[in-house]
């Protein structure tokens, strides 16, 4: 398997009279793990299907490690793809199916045998090789799938929502393994999700999307502590980011939008701390999300699980200005005012 | 309460209750008895004597028999498969998102629900007659005219023709079925590099197959039942090339009234289909795929 790039250039899809993606541009270096996410029908799943040359884009190019791709036939693209709902073939066995792509471009017995086998060895489908889908559980199906797309080897790997059909337990688990998958196999991958929690912790970068545009690009800790727009730091975080109306003094009583995650809303006794009542206290265990209510705007704080607060108490609050996030009246992040 | 609700259920199914009744439990049983007897359709029944096997054993002995058995194979191993193939490959077409499409698949269920009568096949009969529409365009276009109905091997041509003509129903159901398939086992397919035919050969008609074993088992019953099309355009002839055996009942028992033999031929008939389906349900556990268990719904 080769590392590959894959670079958008102007891409955009329009289905009849919608619009599903306006020029996208866009570069993914070989070997990374770039996550699309965004709200449904932001474009993601198009994006994927797009490189996946399932559909084709209506302007724009599309590059794989150098190779113009648009109108490729999507075998040819050197890409695998890995689909929500598995799209095992039910009537062939779980060996049949890993070795059904090979088979078609009439590739040698040895080979596909081998590649199926090496396949197996990494998901620990081996026991399995014989069964029929319909005899799997999801997350065996899953595991399938990702077979199925490692034994073509591909140059990339496209990911289609993968884990939305299993359960919580099973999706954290499964989010382990094609984690150890990249590191395993190094392969460029491409990956849409939902889940927010998904694209943090399996993104080199997180790409987010927004009614077919890109709102930002970078790293998950970037977007988490340096959101471009209120979009993503909405996005990104839970509980959400709260945002406060506010004006900046420094700045001519420009009306600005203040906004902070929950994780730095804290307590204090000082009589300077900003009064707010109590709505409603969500225990966690390890931590309690307090609702509180400040003038007529609410605000979740991220406190100890311990902590000892009951709705309708009165409390004071304390925001450190150096966590504080302001965006503009376009809802665009500014720098830090003095 | 219970009591009364059954009584009201049963009271809804009355109508069908008797109509199930009257005809088709009673014709079941009368038809079997009668098979055992002489029974003359002039005569009383009360004058009938049971003559235990006897119809049987001349059915053996009967070349006519013989003859329309032959036929009646022949009609059913050429029309259902010829029917079953005609009706995919139009269901396959309809499949295709197209603008109309709804239009397409109605002006091509028509010929259903219309060709089992009895007005289509005098219609038949005009087209493939002598003189009929069909020589008409023969001699037109300088070629020689035919004998359709006059010919042993046209003849079956004709009605086996008609029967294929009526293949919207077992395409409906083909419809369905390929609309049943998944998109993303096709697109899985393609990023696999299957050209269209590998598709089709490898997924469509696998994943198709619990719909072709329906649609065989209802075109062979059907198949074995047909009626009109021979009755009305041939009449069973040239040479009873196309003398199907419900010809051949319907001839012993109202016109030579051999109500007796007639309903052992229609029981004969009975075993014979009955003997087919058989076949193919025990042939199916090797060709028919079903993806689920019985039971089991889509939980992942």
């Amino acid at each position: 398997m080769t590392r590959s790039s894959v670079q958008l250039a102007g891409v955009s899809k329009q289905f009849g009279p919608t619009r599903v993606l306006g020029g996208v541009d866009l570069r993914i270096e070989p070997g990374e793990f770039i996550v699309f996410v965004g709200p449904s029908g932001c474009g993601k799943s198009t994006l994927l299907r797009l490189i996946a040359g399932l559909e084709e884009p209506t302007a724009g190019r599309i590059h794989i490690s150098g190779r113009d791709v648009t109108h490729t036939h999507p075998s040819k693209r050197g890409v695998a793809m890995v689909f929500q709902s598995y799209a095992l073939y039910p009537h062939m066995s779980v060996a049949e199916n890993m070795a059904f792509g090979l088979k078609i471009q009439k590739s040698p017995k040895d080979e596909i045998d081998a590649r199926v086998r090496r396949a197996a060895g990494i998901l620990q489908l081996e026991a399995l090789l014989d069964r029929k889908p319909r005899a799997l559980s999801g997350g065996q199906r899953q595991r399938v799938a990702i077979g199925r797309a490692i034994v073509r080897e591909p140059d990339v790997f496209l990911f289609d929502e993968p884990l939305s059909n299993l359960d919580a337990s099973l999706r954290g688990q499964m989010r382990v393994e094609i984690a150890r998958l990249h590191a395993q196999l190094g392969t460029t991958m491409i990956y849409v999700t939902h889940d927010q929690v998904e694209a943090m912790t399996l993104a080199s970068r997180i790409v987010v999307l927004n009614g077919g545009r890109i709102e930002q690009t970078g790293t998950p800790l970037e977007l988490y502590h340096r959101p471009a727009n209120l979009f993503v730091a909405g996005f990104l975080g839970s509980p959400g980011m709260n945002f406060l109306p506010a004006q900046l003094m420094s700045h001519h009583s420009q009306a600005v939008t203040v906004g902070v995650r929950p994780e730095h809303v804290a307590l204090c006794t000082s009589e300077d701390g900003l009064p707010a009542e109590v709505a409603l206290v969500e225990r966690l265990g390890g931590e309690a999300l307090a609702h509180l209510r400040i003038g007529g705007h609410a605000v979740v704080a991220k406190l100890a699980g311990d902590i000892a607060l009951a709705a309708r108490d009165t409390v004071r609050l304390q925001i450190d200005a150096r966590h504080c996030h302001f965006f503009d009246g376009q809802g665009n992040a500014m720098t830090a005012p003095a | 309460m219970i009591y009364g609700s059954r009584m009201s259920g049963l009271l809804y199914l009355s109508p069908y209750l008797l109509g199930l009744a009257v005809f088709t439990l009673f014709p079941f049983v009368a038809s079997l008895l009668l098979s055992f007897s002489d029974y003359r359709l002039q005569d009383p029944v009360s004058a009938a004597q049971i003559i235990g096997f006897e119809n049987y054993q001349a059915m053996l002995h009967d070349r006519t028999f013989g003859k329309s058995l032959l036929v009646t194979l022949v009609y059913v191993f050429l029309t259902v498969p010829l029917k079953l193939a005609f009706a995919l490959f139009i269901a396959f077409v309809l499949n295709f998102r197209l603008r109309g499409i709804g239009a397409f698949r109605t002006a091509y269920y028509l010929p259903s629900i219309l060709g089992g009568s009895v007005a289509i096949a005098v219609v038949w009969r005009y087209v493939f007659a002598g003189d009929g529409l069909l020589n008409q365009a023969f001699v037109l276009m300088g070629a020689a005219p035919i004998n359709w109905l006059g010919e042993p091997a046209y003849a079956m041509g004709s009605i086996v023709l008609l029967r294929l003509w009526q293949f919207g129903s077992a395409m409906v159901i083909f419809l369905a079925g390929l609309q049943g398939i998944p998109t993303d086992l096709y697109e899985a397919a393609r990023l696999d590099g299957a050209s269209a035919w590998q598709v089709f050969r490898r997924i469509t008609l696998p994943l198709l197959t619990p719909v072709i074993f329906f649609n065989f088992i209802m075109q062979v019953i059907q198949a074995f039942q047909e009626f009109n099309g021979p009755y009305v355009i041939t009449g069973g002839g040239p040479l009873k090339s196309t003398y199907l055996l419900p010809l051949m009942i319907y001839e012993e028992a109202f016109k030579y009234f051999e109500v007796g033999y007639a309903s052992a031929l229609s029981w004969a008939l009975f075993v014979l289909v009955a003997l087919f389906t058989a076949l193919a349900f025990r042939s199916s556990k090797y060709w028919v795929f079903y993806a689920q268990e019985r039971g089991e719904g889509d939980k992942s």
